[in-house]
């Protein structure tokens, strides 16, 4: 069922991308068979912002995964987008926290709207519990130069829950950066099986310290703090699992 | 590896009187025998790519493995040297040029600022249809100008792959001036990386190759520079539009490998002279992205030519050339010692370098290199100016900011009339209030410009627009640009620019055309008024025959070398009659510059920035003469 929800998120997204394929030249009087002067290709990247091995002081350890892909042109694009982690040592498969094909428009010069499906669970069991949501979001670079990432989701239980990233880039030398980053998020409703309560979830902030060993490859080390609030809080106590930690990551950023 | 693959013409009398005319009325010690290119002495030029002359000339493009900056390279060539051949042309002859394309995909030779037929131009899709592999396409136009210009393939990024070369042209009649020898200096900028993967690169990764940017050892040299408040609120400025004033160059010299006629600077390309002798340097920038600053350490240099038409002589230390543009310069060296010719990128972030020397094989010293500077409030143009108070201004320049050091009024009303938001109602009194209260905190604000403004203003002409050869308010003639330090030495600018001879059309404009040179830097978007080529649905029209104003206001934070095809641009810079033209106008950031365009051209006619990425990314019109 959800691998059918990011078939049709893909076959849309796909459509839409298709569209300004067909843009119009500039119609001076050439004869049909020239080529056009300028010709436009799409083009695309991959950036795995973060690849990172997380060592909690309470919580089990986890491979931690942050990724985008988008392929498209000037103003329409695709995106995949995931996060997700595996925890180590308690034989589960990893989770896909959010799986999500995204079609994106360029609305203003730093803001894209995007729109599309996703998928949360199990990367290929069902150890998992899973579902399937409708995500609207808005990426883009605020005055002074935070990355942003805003996005609105509502799942396929009529579920509706937000998510709130930001994250900046301070230069110390021209290899070696700072980046600062935050994560809240939000829920209207409380959905036990997935451990989100109503209200505010959680809140994340971290730091992490690159350098840049080549153009694409950054690897860096870092810190977390995270918690839990109200019901969401209440949910991990009742499972006798943390609701407040912190951590050393470290991990490679990569860009494709 | 020099004369690999030229054909050889044997020396014929005709040319070697034409050699002779070249050198105008030029010591005789100066004709060499055998091909001019070989011998360093020649007739008057030394080349090192080997030179082809006119009126018939065949040129085969292939791409080929060449040693590059030491290591193996995949160039395009063009009879089997990249930068290609130096083509050399008559005025008054009918130019034959069969290019034949022996690569695998479709090329083209574009004849840069040549005033040729439309469908010898070399534009694909614009001109003609471009050349197959396989193919010979033959050229044939007449020659009606002279000076120094240079050709280029048309054909997708192909230029990056050094598929370039100079073109000269001797003159029917004497030039007025004289020179014992010349030479021509081609700046180019190679990289081993595929040109594509440089486009994706800069489209999906902003600011990919630059090494440059600033960091929080910047931010701290600069609070003790001009303390923290001034600091703090430039930084401020510039993190809030979320630009990088460390934005000179797109591509740089984390990639480049900058040529001087094909030559890394340790390979040292040597040109030769002799002591007392009057040298014209004939300098070319062929670069796909790289404005260079040149000098010659010790040497004075007039400026005799731009783009290939002579303008009166300006003694300078240094001269910015943007891409795309030619000077020819007179130097004479005196002492029979060795001269570097120093070629610094904009950015700083490296350099081409020859000598001029007596002898083979000597070398003078490196002069010191400039480090990159940051882009100040003119910059901003648009993006800063409607929410600037005059007291944040003073104060900036107080703190000696070094961007605004050379501050003129040009710059103050450029950033007025670029900021059509915040500023559109602004009127001529209003300006001159701003000049004038911007004075008090800017010793540095030259008041002739402002001055000469006043007196502009009340030349209107009936029809309601500036008088013809006027400097638009927002221009800033008077400035070499970023990174030049006012003062240091002498500097061409574009306000030295004054044509030898006016030039035939002396009409007025009747109408403007009014484009703004637009961008994303996020997404590496360019364009003209905000819509990239392929979203255009027309060309942009002149009427057959009609006198125009172009005026080009430049939002974006980066400079943009304009280039038009098929026609002369002349840049209106206060003159009167010596109206200077050129076939590319620099235009830099939150500058508004004006030319006036005599549309005798008819047909469809290339029209772009001549940053080749730009080009790439959208910055490219058709222009319909009918």
């Amino acid at each position: 069922m959800n691998t059918r929800h990011v078939m049709i998120a893909a076959g849309g997204a796909l459509a839409l991308l298709a569209l300004p394929a067909a843009q119009a030249e500039d119609g001076y009087a050439a004869p049909a068979d020239w080529p056009p002067p300028m010709v436009k290709h799409p083009l695309g990247m991959v950036l795995v912002d973060r690849l990172e091995y997380a060592l909690p002081d309470e919580g089990p350890q986890a491979l931690v995964w942050d990724l985008q892909a988008w392929y498209g042109g000037d103003v329409n694009r695709v995106y995949l987008k995931s996060e997700g982690e595996n925890v180590q040592g308690d034989g589960e498969d990893a989770e896909f926290e959010s799986l999500e094909l995204r079609y994106s428009r360029l609305i203003a010069d730093f803001w894209e709207l995007q729109g599309g499906l996703g998928y949360q669970g199990g990367v290929v069991s069902d150890d998992h519990a899973e579902r399937g949501y409708g995500v609207v979001g808005l990426q883009g670079v605020m005055p002074y130069g935070i990355e942003t990432d805003v996005a609105l989701r509502l799942s396929d239980a009529g579920d509706l829950s937000a998510s709130l990233e930001g994250e900046y880039d301070l230069h110390l030398t021209q290899r070696l950066s700072l980046q600062p980053r935050t994560e809240i998020l939000l829920a209207a409703s409380e959905v036990e099986e997935f451990g989100v309560g109503e209200g505010l979830n959680s809140v994340r902030l971290g730091l992490r310290l690159g350098y840049a060993v080549m153009r694409r490859v950054t690897p860096y080390l870092g810190a977390y703090w995270e918690k839990q609030y109200g019901d969401t809080a209440d949910l991990s106590r009742a499972d006798g699992d943390a609701t407040e930690d912190s951590g050393l990551v470290a991990g490679v950023r990569l860009l494709l | 590896m020099p004369g690999s693959g030229v054909i050889h013409h044997p020396l014929t009398r005709r040319q070697i009187l034409k050699g002779g005319a070249a050198l105008g009325l030029g010591s005789a010690a100066a004709l060499g025998v055998g091909p001019s290119w070989a011998d360093p002495w020649g007739r008057s030029s030394v080349y090192a790519q080997g030179a082809e002359e006119g009126p018939e000339v065949a040129l085969a493009i292939r791409q080929e493995t060449l040693p590059i900056d030491g290591r193996s390279a995949r160039p395009m060539t063009i009879n089997g040297t990249s930068p290609g051949p130096l083509i050399r042309l008559r005025e008054g002859q009918e130019a034959v040029l069969k290019v034949t394309n022996l690569l695998e995909e479709p090329t083209s030779i574009h004849w840069h600022g040549l005033i040729l037929p439309p469908g010898m131009d070399g534009v694909p899709g614009v001109s003609f249809a471009g050349i197959a592999p396989g193919e010979t396409f033959t050229y044939r136009f007449p020659v009606r100008q002279n000076g120094t210009y240079w050709y280029h393939s048309h054909s997708g990024l192909q230029e990056q792959l050094g598929h370039a070369g100079p073109l000269i042209i001797d003159a029917a009649k004497r030039e007025p001036f004289r020179y014992d020898r010349e030479h021509v200096l081609l700046l180019t900028d190679w990289t081993f990386e595929d040109p594509m993967t440089v486009f994706r690169n800069l489209k999906t990764a902003e600011g990919y190759y630059n090494d440059q940017e600033r960091t929080v050892a910047d931010f701290f040299a600069d609070v003790r520079e001009q303390g923290f408040a001034a600091t703090a609120e430039m930084r401020s400025m510039w993190a809030k539009m979320r630009m990088s004033s460390r934005d000179i160059a797109d591509v740089t010299g984390s990639t480049y490998s900058y040529l001087l006629n094909g030559h890394a600077p340790e390979e040292n390309w040597t040109a030769l002279f002799k002591a007392g002798e009057r040298i014209r340097l004939r300098v070319i920038n062929g670069s796909a992205m790289s404005y260079f600053d040149v000098r010659i350490p010790g040497l004075k240099m007039t400026v005799v030519a731009a783009d290939g038409q002579p303008v009166q002589p300006v003694p300078v230390d240094e001269f910015r050339i943007a891409v795309a543009e030619t000077y020819d310069v007179l130097v004479a060296p005196e002492d029979d010692t060795a001269y570097t010719i120093f070629a610094e990128t904009m950015d700083r972030s490296g350099y081409a370098r020859a000598t001029l020397a007596p002898r083979e094989g000597m070398s003078a010293p490196l002069p010191e290199r400039r480090t990159i500077a940051d882009r100040g409030m003119e910059a901003m143009g648009a993006h800063a100016m409607p929410g600037m108070d005059h007291g944040a201004m003073a104060g900036m320049e107080d703190s000696g900011a070094e961007g605004m050091a050379g501050m003129d009024h040009g710059a103050m009303a450029g950033m007025g009339d670029a900021g059509p938001q915040g500023m559109a109602g602004m009127d001529h009194g209003a300006m001159a209030g701003t000049g004038t209260a911007g004075a008090q905190g800017m010793p540095s604000m030259d008041h002739g410009t402002m001055a000469g403004m006043a007196g502009e203003r009340r030349r209107l002409g009936a029809n309601g627009l500036l008088a013809a050869g006027t400097a638009q308010p927002g221009s800033r003639y008077g400035q070499a640009g970023i990174g030049i330090t006012p003062g240091e030495r002498r500097t061409l600018v574009y306000g030295d620019l004054k044509a030898f001879t006016p030039w035939p059309d002396r009409r007025e404009p009747e109408r403007e055309l009014e484009l703004h040179l637009t961008g994303n830097m996020e997404r590496y978007i360019w364009s003209f008024d905000g819509k990239t080529f392929s979203e255009m649905t027309g060309p942009l029209h002149f009427r057959h025959g009609e006198r125009l104003r172009l005026v080009l206001v430049n939002d974006t934070m980066m400079e943009h070398p304009i280039h038009l095809h098929g026609m002369w641009m002349e840049l209106e810079n206060g003159h009167g009659a010596l109206i200077p033209r050129k076939h590319t106008l620099n235009v830099k950031p939150g500058e508004r510059v004006s030319a006036l365009i005599t549309a005798d051209a008819e047909g469809s006619w290339a029209f772009h920035c001549h940053l080749l990425y730009h080009m790439k990314a959208g910055m490219f019109r058709v222009v319909q003469v009918s």
